[in-house]
């Protein structure tokens, strides 16, 4: 058991854990002081000098992200006079603020409005002089946009590109009330995590650039969620728009921000996660088809009917099945069950797309793409069963040996190209079941419509064995269905 | 009165190391290789030397302050503080000016108190000449082997940040980064330049040590008061007939500093005087039998500081005086902590507006207020002088006040 200290605050007793501050300890235990400059990963330079509080037996005010707390201490942070430094320091930092809540993003989720309104807002000013204007509507980088009036130079955005990402694009420029953050010259902000500056800023100044003006935060609703684009399974928080349809260009996913998961994330996620699901909406399937031989709308009785005796028309060796990294730990078990178990299917495929491998760093980012080839490797694929390459299975359709294909979210003819229309054109039965048509989707007899990540509960098992669940956030489109609800209506037929 | 840093300020070429050495220079540092570092401290202390660049800190405490090399094995350092910013101080650039080998002399010697073989004379970049006198001076020294391996004495330049002055934040810059305090703990001498244990010492502090070394710590603490040891220079200017550096033992009335400049000028009744340079807040006329000793001034709500004297006589408008003060602490304000950054340059608009004609009775509020929420709620003291100079003269020269702050705004 480590060391703990105890003292006092605001009359309740705290036992602070060895090496925290006063602010640690209690943001921990859920006691609000304010603040700006700390932040848990980013240090605590002491500049913003809002958490000031009143120690018994201290000369002064002292800011409680410094102080570490001494056995026996009594330190006040909601008495009178603590209150007052406090918002003595939030009236500094709006002395030159624009005010321009009304049109501002950050509008909603302002460490500036959150003090403000809730306890330690002044109310009336005596500000009677002009304010000092400095940059607005700077482009930074591809996704994040400065506004210097609103920055109140807590300087957690300079740390995190010189701690966190180690990519030193932003400084601090001039001295005094004209001091700003701006580019270092010549540099652009531009790397894998740009879009956490916005996050790490408590105000107004950095803002995400396709989030700008889209919709109002509180139209937001936030669902907790695992990014899955790729095996780290970085823990986020899945905003979505569905209050107000006509917003966010008509989108439902509106933005992605990241989750605190110390074992998994910390407090960021990269830009790929962030903006690479924007498009989550576009390319939907939402009925379910037979479109060979002919064109038809059914019921997920009747092609349920129709796939599962389809599958059962000739010998299951000539049968192969693509899955994607994609699928839950709930949809490999069905899948499992359905392949495995009732269809003895020997040809599996689940090596990435080429497209799914890509960079890796040592933040957070991993080379493969996929988020759950883990969940696949929990019931055999991976371990027990070996995937083919793209190239063998290619070989083996067009030696006659596959006459079945049933892809889960994958488009062979991405990877294949012209060639895969010709192979896929020999196959006698071709069932297409994913959220996106793809391009393979219109080639295929059966075209069954999957949900998405967002439209359904499951968990992703990431590189680290850890299994992490996320929840529903959108309701499937139209007809579609969980995977693992495809795979077993399929199987109860079997 | 006994001299120590002007007694010999007369002789011609006094800045050469021949005329240095002729009136019994470097004999200290001969004295000091022979002594150990407990014997070189406890001089100090028994001197009762206190850190003259304005924090009255005791030099002694600072030296002893540093671990020892062998519980904490790497390099420590010296730095001298030569970045002289202050307006109304300019003591150290006729020291080093004058006599830089007493610089160096005192700087080798603290050396030798904290075992420090890499030294530094950190000297404003405004400083040219001195620059100059410097480099030339630690050249003679180094080819008398005054200075010589491991020891070393490397001049740097500051690129004209008055915060640079600020021992923190003078680390800082010579790290190369901003003029931006730290924040302590840890105090330089823990955790100093590149995170080694540094003492930053005025250039007034060190030129005092030869003379402490040689003729003893008892000597130099009898020349002062009780608390505050020796002399000290002052640095008179403003209304006076003779601007100067002045030497004067610690507790000396400031009525005495004045008449030695020669009154105020032109017969003209004295007003106000500003003890320390101006981030000290004023004293009046009435005020002039404060003893200017470390204690002396706080007794009348100010600082000894760095000893610049500035004369204000009658003609004087303390609101510009404010205004002026204001607009240049705005001016260096680092800008790190928010409640300087954003309420230093709140004070000049104020005052600008007052001087303006648009002041408002309800200013007088506000700058007594966020005075109030500024000082002791910064890093460091250029935040905490932002209130107090201008509420210590809207308190005592309320009728300047008055005159430039009066009626309603005009839209409530």
């Amino acid at each position: 058991m480590a060391k703990t200290i105890k003292f006092t605050l605001d009359g309740r007793v705290i036992e602070a854990r060895e090496g925290e501050t006063v602010l640690q300890a209690a943001t921990r235990l859920g006691l609000l002081i304010p603040h700006y400059c700390w932040h848990p990963a980013l240090g605590n330079p002491g500049n913003c000098r809002m958490c000031n509080v009143e120690v018994e037996g201290a000369p002064k005010a002292l800011v409680s992200c410094r102080l570490y707390p001494k056995e026996g201490m009594v330190a006040r942070s909601a008495a009178p006079a603590p209150r007052r430094w406090q918002s003595a320091a939030l009236e500094f930092h709006l002395v030159d603020h624009p005010l321009d809540c009304p049109v501002c993003d950050q509008s909603g989720e302002c460490g500036l409005q959150d003090y403000y309104m809730n306890s330690i807002g002044r109310y009336r000013s005596s500000m009677r002089d002009n304010k000092w204007h400095m940059g607005k509507r700077m482009v930074l980088g591809p996704h994040i946009m400065l506004d210097q009036e609103r920055c109140i130079m807590c300087t957690r955005c300079t740390r995190f590109v010189d701690l966190i990402s180690k990519s030193h694009e932003l400084g601090i420029f001039g001295r005094g009330h004209s001091q700003v953050i701006d580019l270092v010259p010549g540099r652009v902000l531009d790397n894998p995590y740009s879009g956490c500056v916005a996050d790490v800023c408590p105000v107004g100044a950095l803002t995400d650039r396709d989030f700008r003006f889209q919709v109002r935060v509180w139209y937001l609703d936030w669902t907790d969620s695992i990014c899955p684009g790729c095996s780290r399974g970085c823990n986020i928080s899945a905003h979505t728009s569905t209050r107000r349809p006509w917003q966010n260009k008509g989108l439902r996913l509106a933005r992605v921000k990241p989750r605190y998961k110390p074992e998994v994330n910390g407090h960021w996620i990269c830009d790929e996660g962030r903006y690479g699901f924007l498009n989550y909406d576009s390319d939907r399937l939402g009925k379910v088809m037979r479109l060979k031989p002919s064109a038809e709308e059914l019921s997920w009785e009747a092609a349920a009917a129709e796939v599962s005796s389809a599958l059962r028309r000739k010998p299951a060796e000539g049968l192969a099945v693509m899955a994607s990294g994609r699928l839950s730990n709930e949809d490999w078990q069905a899948f499992q069950k359905l392949f495995l178990e009732k269809l003895n299917v020997r040809r599996f495929l689940f090596a990435p797309e080429p497209d799914q491998v890509g960079a890796e760093d040592e933040l957070l980012r991993r080379r493969d793409k996929a988020p759950n080839l883990e969940g696949g490797k929990a019931v055999g694929f991976g371990t027990r069963i070996a995937s083919m390459s793209w190239d063998s299975l290619a070989a083996d359709i067009e030696a006659g040996k596959v006459w079945g294909l049933y892809a889960v979210d994958r488009d062979p003819v991405k990877v294949w190209d012209q060639r895969g229309h010709e192979l896929l054109e020999r196959l006698d039965l071709l069932v297409y079941q994913g959220p996106r048509k793809g391009l393979t989707g219109e080639l295929a007899h059966y075209r069954l419509p999957a949900t998405d990540w967002l439209e359904e509960k499951g968990h992703f098992t990431n590189f680290q064995g850890l299994v992490q669940p996320y929840r529903q956030a959108l309701k499937p489109l139209g007809a579609a269905k969980p995977d693992w609800a495809i795979f077993e209506g399929l199987a109860a037929r079997l | 009165m006994t001299k120590v840093l002007t007694e010999h300020w007369d002789q011609p070429r006094l800045h050469e190391l021949e005329t240095y050495r002729r009136l019994g220079g470097y004999e200290a540092l001969k004295k000091v290789l022979g002594m150990d570092r407990a014997q070189l401290i406890d001089e100090a202390k028994k001197s009762n030397l206190r850190g003259l660049g304005g924090a009255g800190f005791a030099t002694s405490l600072k030296w002893s302050t540093v671990t020892p090399e062998e519980k904490n094995p790497g390099p420590r350092y010296v730095v001298v503080n030569c970045d002289e910013s202050e307006p109304g101080c300019f003591k150290d650039r006729v020291l080093a000016t004058r006599n830089p080998h007493q610089l160096i002399e005192g700087l080798l010697i603290a050396a030798c108190a904290i075992d420090a073989k890499q030294n530094f004379i950190f000297i404003r970049g405004e400083y040219q000449i001195q620059y100059e006198i410097l480099e030339k001076a630690l050249a003679e020294a180094r080819g008398a082997g005054i200075i010589k391996p491991p020891v070393s004495i490397d001049l740097m330049r500051g690129a004209g940040a008055y915060m640079s002055g600020l021992d923190t934040a003078l680390l800082e810059t010579m790290e190369g980064k901003k003029a931006w305090p730290r924040q302590p703990p840890p105090f330089p001498t823990a955790s100093g330049l590149m995170g080694r244990p540094t003492v930053v010492n005025n250039v007034e502090t060190l030129c005092m040590v030869p003379s402490i070394v040689l003729r003893g710590g008892e000597w130099f603490a009898k020349l002062g008061t009780a608390k505050s040891g020796g002399t000290a220079l002052f640095s008179v200017s403003g209304h006076v007939e003779k601007p100067g550096v002045y030497e004067f033992a610690m507790g000396t009335p400031l009525r005495e500093i004045l008449a030695a400049a020669g009154g105020v000028k032109g017969g003209r009744k004295l007003k106000a005087v500003i003890p320390g340079g101006v981030s000290t807040p004023v004293l009046t006329a009435d005020e002039l039998d404060t003893p200017m000793d470390w204690d002396g001034p706080r007794a009348q709500g100010s600082f000894l500081g760095a000893g610049g004297v500035i004369v204000l006589d009658e003609t004087t408008d303390m609101v510009m005086v404010a205004h002026n003060i204001e607009r240049f602490l705005a001016h260096e304000s680092c800008g790190q902590c928010t409640p300087c950054r954003q309420g230093s340059y709140w004070y000049v608009r104020i005052l600008e507006r007052a001087l303006d004609g648009g002041g408002v009775a309800a200013d007088l509020d506000t700058l007594r207020r966020t005075g109030e929420d500024m000082t002791g709620k910064v890093i460091c003291a250029l935040g905490d002088t932002v209130g107090l100079v201008t509420r210590a003269m809207m308190k005592k020269f309320s009728n300047d006040f008055k005159a430039k702050f009066h009626g309603e705004p005009p839209h409530g």
